[in-house]
């Protein structure tokens, strides 16, 4: 495996008796978009600044191309970052902004002149340079501080939450925008969000972060489909939980509110009589019968949302209820509530949460 | 609705009346010098005196250097506390009020028992250290209206985000602190300047006990030997004070807008 670019070894912060983070571990490879997400004060952005040299880890290392820069301040680590509220400098126009690094880093101001270019045309705005940040809309200002932070070529680029502040239309078009750019440049980077979607969309990698750890670290289809921990499979995407108890621990079938399961080889370490938490995403769940389906169980309709092209159905399972999403279908009228249903679902797409 | 209006107009008429009748009055009464015909007479009498042109002056180079001295030691310290000692703020509100509590007098009285001739720091045994505490007792004076001038600058715009900008684009503290701080504070700054200007101009307590030709003793001395010039220089003095009032006015019209808020 080939030498990690960024590499955040057993860092810990502690805020007095406080600890914010607890021996987070990552490797980054070169040129990889890695998002931290998790709820609000799970440790992310505060990881975040630490790699930005912010803040200073209580213990561990950060080392960036091989040098530890733990220890460093934040202008000598050549690393980028654009930040929620934007931070453009209200006093300068757009390309004195964008040119501020390049100056303190001594650029002749030919180049730094071209590079502003340069960058302008990357974001897509070269008409904006004569403008002041006040004059800009939200999104326009994030991407001429995207513009910004990467114009030095710093090694390393750091957004913290750099979409929250924006509205949904622009949201998805700017992180599309965000994830083109990194590719182009191939810079690695480090993205904070604790919007699923938008980690899920644009990263190579998830941490996903609670309580100042890393719970689960893997791709984002590993993340939803394969969720390590009951938070991370909570946190991530929306879940049906169901209790069940194993019944017999060697052929692997669980009883679920008086209905029979089977999951062959999910039950590693469990004793006939453990109770389980088992989870199902909705759109492994079809409603009837279905081939290639091997797990059923029996409930009534307790709810029906038309939502147009998809209709959300939840049935009620003994004492829990499930949800499950099916494609609308002209032919078919959506079923009604309290009648008799039967789900079914691959033993293999159900989850085991311990 | 309509008697609260009326009381309204009232209260704001008796307030006008109190604030213009002495000012027309003094007007009134520093144009009649030359019997029987209104003029300008003490007006011309005192902007030709050397004396006034000599104190003037020797008080805007003073009120100058305290604005520099002020600028110096309030904006980095409310930058500081801003940024890193949020929780000193109180404690530094309340400094920078006691210039107010404490009269001038006791502050000018503790120098020269402090700075006297035979001190270990003789600032009163000449005439260059003598004006220099004049400066520090006039950027005391100052003190409350230059801090809050520029704290409330500070406050517009979000200084540890644009900090951390600043930094993590490789500035130093001295480039953030002239090339994104203070340029966003300037207005503020340059209100504090004015008000400052303000102070200094008309102060009379340090500088008569300092034995110093500022402007405040001139017009003391004035007006006990004079009748008619006393009140044109109260009107002189008035005019460049309210001067500096509307320029802090005008020029709060050109302060950067903030574009840190997400719109």
């Amino acid at each position: 495996m080939a030498e990690p670019f960024l590499s955040i070894q057993h860092v810990r912060k502690s805020f007095g008796a406080t600890t914010v983070v607890q021996d987070f571990n990552l490797d980054v490879e070169p040129g990889e978009f890695v998002s931290f997400l998790g709820p609000s004060g799970c440790g992310k952005t505060t990881v975040l600044r630490m790699v930005a040299g912010f803040e200073e880890p209580s213990a561990g290392k950060i080392v960036v191309a091989g040098k530890d820069i733990t220890r460093l301040k934040p202008n000598q680590r050549n690393v980028g970052m654009v930040f929620q509220a934007y931070a453009l400098f209200p006093n300068l126009t757009v390309a004195q902004n964008i040119a501020f690094g390049l100056k303190v880093a001594g650029m002749p101001k030919a180049d730094a002149d071209r590079r502003v270019a340069e960058m302008l045309d990357i974001i897509k705005l070269p008409q904006m340079g004569d403008r002041y940040p006040y004059q800009l809309s939200g999104g326009q200002q994030q991407r001429i501080a995207l513009a910004r932070a990467i114009a030095p070529k710093p090694k390393l680029l750091l957004l913290d939450e750099p979409l929250s502040a924006l509205d949904a239309k622009v949201r998805v078009s700017l992180r599309e925008e965000i994830r083109s750019i990194q590719k182009k440049l191939g810079i690695t980077t480090i993205f904070v969000t604790h919007d699923q979607e938008e980690a899920l969309s644009i990263s190579d990698r998830i941490a996903v972060m609670y309580g100042g750890k890393a719970e689960q670290v893997g791709t984002p289809f590993e993340i939803y489909n394969r969720p390590a921990t009951k938070f991370v499979a909570n946190f991530v995407g929306t879940l049906n939980v169901l209790e069940g108890t194993v019944t017999d621990a060697a052929s692997g079938t669980v009883r679920v509110n008086s209905q029979e399961v089977a999951l062959k080889g999910k039950l590693n370490g469990s004793k006939s009589g453990d109770t389980l938490s088992l989870a199902l995403r909705p759109e492994a769940i079809s409603l009837g019968r279905q081939p290639g389906r091997d797990s059923s169980l029996s409930g009534e309709i307790a709810e029906v949302h038309f939502l147009g092209s998809v209709i959300r159905v939840r049935v009620g399972i003994g004492g829990s209820t499930v949800s499950l999403d099916t494609f609308n279908s002209p032919a078919t009228p959506p079923p009604a509530v309290g009648e008799k249903a039967e789900i079914s679902f691959s033993s293999g797409d159900m989850l085991v949460l311990h | 609705m309509k008697g609260g209006r009326f009381w309204a107009w009232v209260v704001f008429i008796l307030g006008a009346a109190y604030f213009f009748i002495p000012l027309i009055a003094t007007v009134e009464f520093s144009m009649r010098m030359r019997r029987g015909v209104y003029s300008f007479d003490a007006y011309q009498i005192v902007l030709g005196d050397e004396r006034f042109q000599a104190t003037f002056m020797y008080s805007v180079i003073a009120a100058i250097f305290t604005i520099v001295l002020g600028v110096l030691i309030v904006v980095p310290a409310a930058y500081w506390i801003r940024l890193r000692l949020p929780q000193l703020r109180p404690v530094v509100e309340f400094i920078t009020l006691l210039p107010l509590v404490i009269p001038a007098i006791v502050i000018v009285f503790g120098y020269i028992r402090m700075y006297g001739s035979n001190s270990p720091l003789p600032f009163l045994a000449s005439d260059v250290g003598t004006n220099a505490l004049l400066v520090i007792g006039y950027a005391t004076l100052a003190l409350p209206y230059m801090y809050r001038a520029v704290d409330t600058g500070l406050r517009t715009i979000d200084v540890r985000t644009l900090t951390e900008a600043a930094q993590i684009l490789g500035a130093g503290w001295g480039t953030i602190i002239t090339r994104v701080i203070l340029p966003n504070v300037l207005i503020a700054v340059l209100s504090g300047a004015f008000l400052t200007f303000a102070i200094v101009i008309g102060e009379f307590t340090m500088a008569s006990l300092l034995n110093r030709p500022a402007f405040g003793p001139y017009l003391q001395n004035i007006g006990a030997n004079r009748a008619y010039e006393p009140a044109a220089l109260a009107i002189i003095a008035f005019v460049i004070t309210w001067g500096c009032m509307s320029l802090i006015q005008i020029l709060s019209r050109f302060a950067p807008r903030s574009a840190n808020r997400p719109n």
